[in-house]
């Protein structure tokens, strides 16, 4: 779960760590209050959203009065913001934070996330804070100091010496900087975090260091320990899909083409992806139905598939293991005949029992379509989405 | 001879009298699995499928001598489930349980490095020595004994490839599917490591995906280590790449990660890589007719 910038702040701030005044507001309206409230000659108003680049793409603004906090906040309200982290379509602007404009000293990028290969949490520091981090540990690791963190001790003090001194701060914040990755790290277990970055952490003019921004990614298999993460799932920007998705635990990502696609397992379904495009079709959509999927679910799976208008043609592929075939095959004639649907429907089964699942699905008198493998199915399903004709 | 496991692999299941452990408990002993006990505290002295239950792994083991685990405990429990089995000196450690918490799976990486246990998964269909032994969900019936070994971050796209090469009269040594989360106990090096020093084990057949750096790790490896003929495929070649937050993840990652990456590395390595998944089967049987 992506945390939005004022509710990563707000954690940040219950482990005593500095970050800008601020506040966060739903309309325009109460924007010259909150200016007012900071009490500062100049603020910051920056648009919530999901994805980092904001800056850039003009979801950052300074104002110095009220009446202009108002004016900025109506413009920026209900627009959609355009990042490189956002895709095309971007996203929707439903909240602002507007913060006290810090004067800055210096910037400094600091994250921990997890590395795979490492197969530990690490803590990621630079002096050359901003935008262009990724470049420079493409063009300059050096710059980049990582440092592995142990789960169990936590940060060592020799850890702690050696990325001061790499960093080169200047003694006086150092011991305010080595306190505040102790209270950083801290928040990354505690919380179940998979990354905390904060870019920039600032020293300011009066020698404090302040996160100026937040980005937190909670670890969706721990949500189940943190009660308090609950009330966020409201302000997440899932789509209806998205939504009917989660709440029968289908994962399930929308895409720009036209096969709808129902498989189980993540491995096969991308492969099934991969499938569809070799043969010259678009997959509208990755849905994978887990490994043992019910009756509800993979009725909901064509609910979720036929929201789509976009959809030509369905393709399910389905590796029966421990499932049996004829009990799916089952499910998809059910589903066929209370979902009603109205495009092709190519189905591919594998597995157990399933020579009684194709002979079901036969003699179901439906308009579905049997494959008797990946292949076939693939190309069966792009013709069909093509031209709406399937030979038989 | 195939790896990890054998006909002396005696397996305690933990959580067996949980839904998933008790099915597949039955589709184990059927298989002839040497499945001797099961694990679910406070339900000691009952039995499920005619195998006694205990209320701990130690205690397990000590009446039965199981060497081997197979945990099917609700995530929320599964990594004390691991350690439990680590510390009751068990040898391999085989985790299906899927959506366990990332750090509590770094806890168990850290405290299991000090042990002599090896961990499979978790997330993941387990084991499986054609017609000796399966620990695990995976459908026995798909698989043949044979000389192909199988290892895959996947769970049903490896029954898939591991059914092209039975319906081709191909067997295999061993099929793992060492867990497709970002933490994971056996990695696709070491599997790969095991391959090579099996005699019976002819080719490999490795299934990776995109993320993370694993295929890349391992395509060093087959470079140096492994003579034996590769069969790769990586799925998720046409995925759109997911919306990112923050920079982390890249600087991590570098340009590691995308199927490209992946495929290069590998084709460098000298895998022979299979674009279409429905040809796996067929690129193993030439391979292994030329070798």
């Amino acid at each position: 779960m992506k945390l939005y910038e004022f509710q990563a702040k707000n954690i940040l701030k219950n482990y005593g760590i500095l970050v800008p005044q601020g506040k966060v507001i739903s309309s325009s309206d109460d924007a010259p209050e909150v200016f007012r409230e900071i009490g500062c000659a100049s603020c910051v108003i920056k648009a919530q959203i999901l994805a980092g680049g904001r800056g850039k793409g003009g979801g950052i603004q300074f104002v110095n009065t009220p009446s202009e906090a108002q004016t900025i906040a109506s413009r920026m309200f209900g627009s959609s913001l355009v990042t490189h982290q956002t895709g095309l379509k971007g996203a929707e602007i439903k909240y602002l934070l507007i913060e006290e404009a810090v004067s800055i000293k210096k910037e400094l990028y600091l994250a921990i996330t997890i590395d795979r290969s490492l197969q530990m949490p690490v803590l990621i520091t630079s002096t050359e804070g901003g935008m262009e981090i990724e470049e420079i540990a493409l063009r300059a690791p050096e710059n980049i100091i990582r440092e592995p963190l142990d789960i169990l001790f936590g940060i060592h003090p020799f850890q702690l010496r050696r990325i001061t001194s790499k960093l080169g701060i200047p003694i006086t914040p150092s011991s305010k900087f080595t306190n505040l990755l102790i209270k950083l790290f801290d928040v990354f277990v505690k919380n179940d975090c998979s990354l905390l970055e904060i870019n920039p952490l600032v020293i300011t003019s009066s020698g404090e260091l302040c996160a100026l921004d937040a980005k937190i990614e909670i670890d969706d298999n721990a949500l189940y320990r943190h009660p308090e993460f609950e009330q966020f799932t409201q302000y997440q920007d899932f789509s209806q899909a998205e939504v009917l998705a989660r709440r029968y635990r289908l994962s399930y990502i929308s895409l720009d083409g036209s096969i709808g696609c129902l498989v189980n397992g993540a491995g096969l379904a991308m492969a099934t992806m991969d499938m569809i495009k070799l043969h010259g079709g678009e997959p509208a959509n990755f849905l994978d139905v887990g490994g043992d999927a019910s009756l509800e679910q993979i009725i909901q799976a064509f609910e979720i598939i036929l929201s789509d208008y976009r959809v030509k043609a369905i393709l399910v592929n389905i590796f029966g293991g421990i499932m049996k075939c004829d009990v799916i095959a089952s499910g998809i004639i059910q589903a066929v005949k209370e979902v009603g649907i109205h495009v092709p429907l190519i189905v591919r089964l594998e597995g157990t029992n399933v020579n009684a699942a194709r002979k079901l699905l036969n003699e179901s008198g439906l308009n579905i379509i049997p494959a008797k493998d990946m292949k076939s199915a693939a190309d069966a399903v792009v013709k069909a989405s093509n031209n709406g004709y399937i030979d038989r | 001879m195939g790896i990890l496991i054998d006909s002396n692999t005696k397996v305690v299941c933990q959580g067996i009298t949980g839904n998933a452990g008790s099915f597949h408990t039955a589709q184990m002993l059927e298989y002839g699995t040497k499945l001797v006990a099961g694990v679910t505290p406070g339900k000691e002295g009952t039995t499920v499928h005619g195998v006694s239950v205990f209320d701990s792994v130690f205690e397990a083991v000590k009446s039965t001598q199981a060497n081997a685990s197979v945990i099917y405990v609700p995530a929320p429990f599964a990594a004390d489930a691991v350690l439990e089995a680590i510390e009751a000196g068990v040898g391999l450690v085989v985790c299906i349980t899927e959506g366990i918490p990332t750090l509590d799976m770094i806890r168990v990486k850290k405290y299991i490095l000090n042990t002599k246990t090896r961990l499979i998964g978790p997330n993941c269909p387990g084991i499986i020595a054609p017609g000796i032994c399966k620990i695990g969900i995976m459908p026995g019936y798909i698989h043949k004994s044979g000389s192909v070994g199988v290892v895959s971050r996947s769970g049903t796209l490896t029954y898939e490839a591991v059914w092209q090469l039975t319906q081709r009269g191909i067997g295999q040594s061993t099929c793992i599917g060492i867990g497709g989360d970002p933490i994971v106990g056996i990695n696709f090096v070491d599997v790969l490591r095991l391959f090579q020093e099996d005699k019976e084990t002819r080719a490999i057949v490795l299934i990776g995906e995109i993320g993370g750096s694993a295929e890349e790790e391992a395509a060093e490896v087959i470079k140096r280590e492994i003579n034996k003929p590769v069969i790769g495929f990586i799925a998720g070649r046409t995925a759109p790449q997911g919306r990112r937050m923050g920079h982390a993840g890249a600087i991590i990652s570098g340009n590691k990660g995308t199927a490209n990456s992946k495929i290069t590395a590998l084709k460098n390595a000298g895998v022979n890589i299979v674009d279409n998944p429905a040809d796996i089967g067929e690129v193993v049987a030439k391979i292994i007719s030329h070798s």
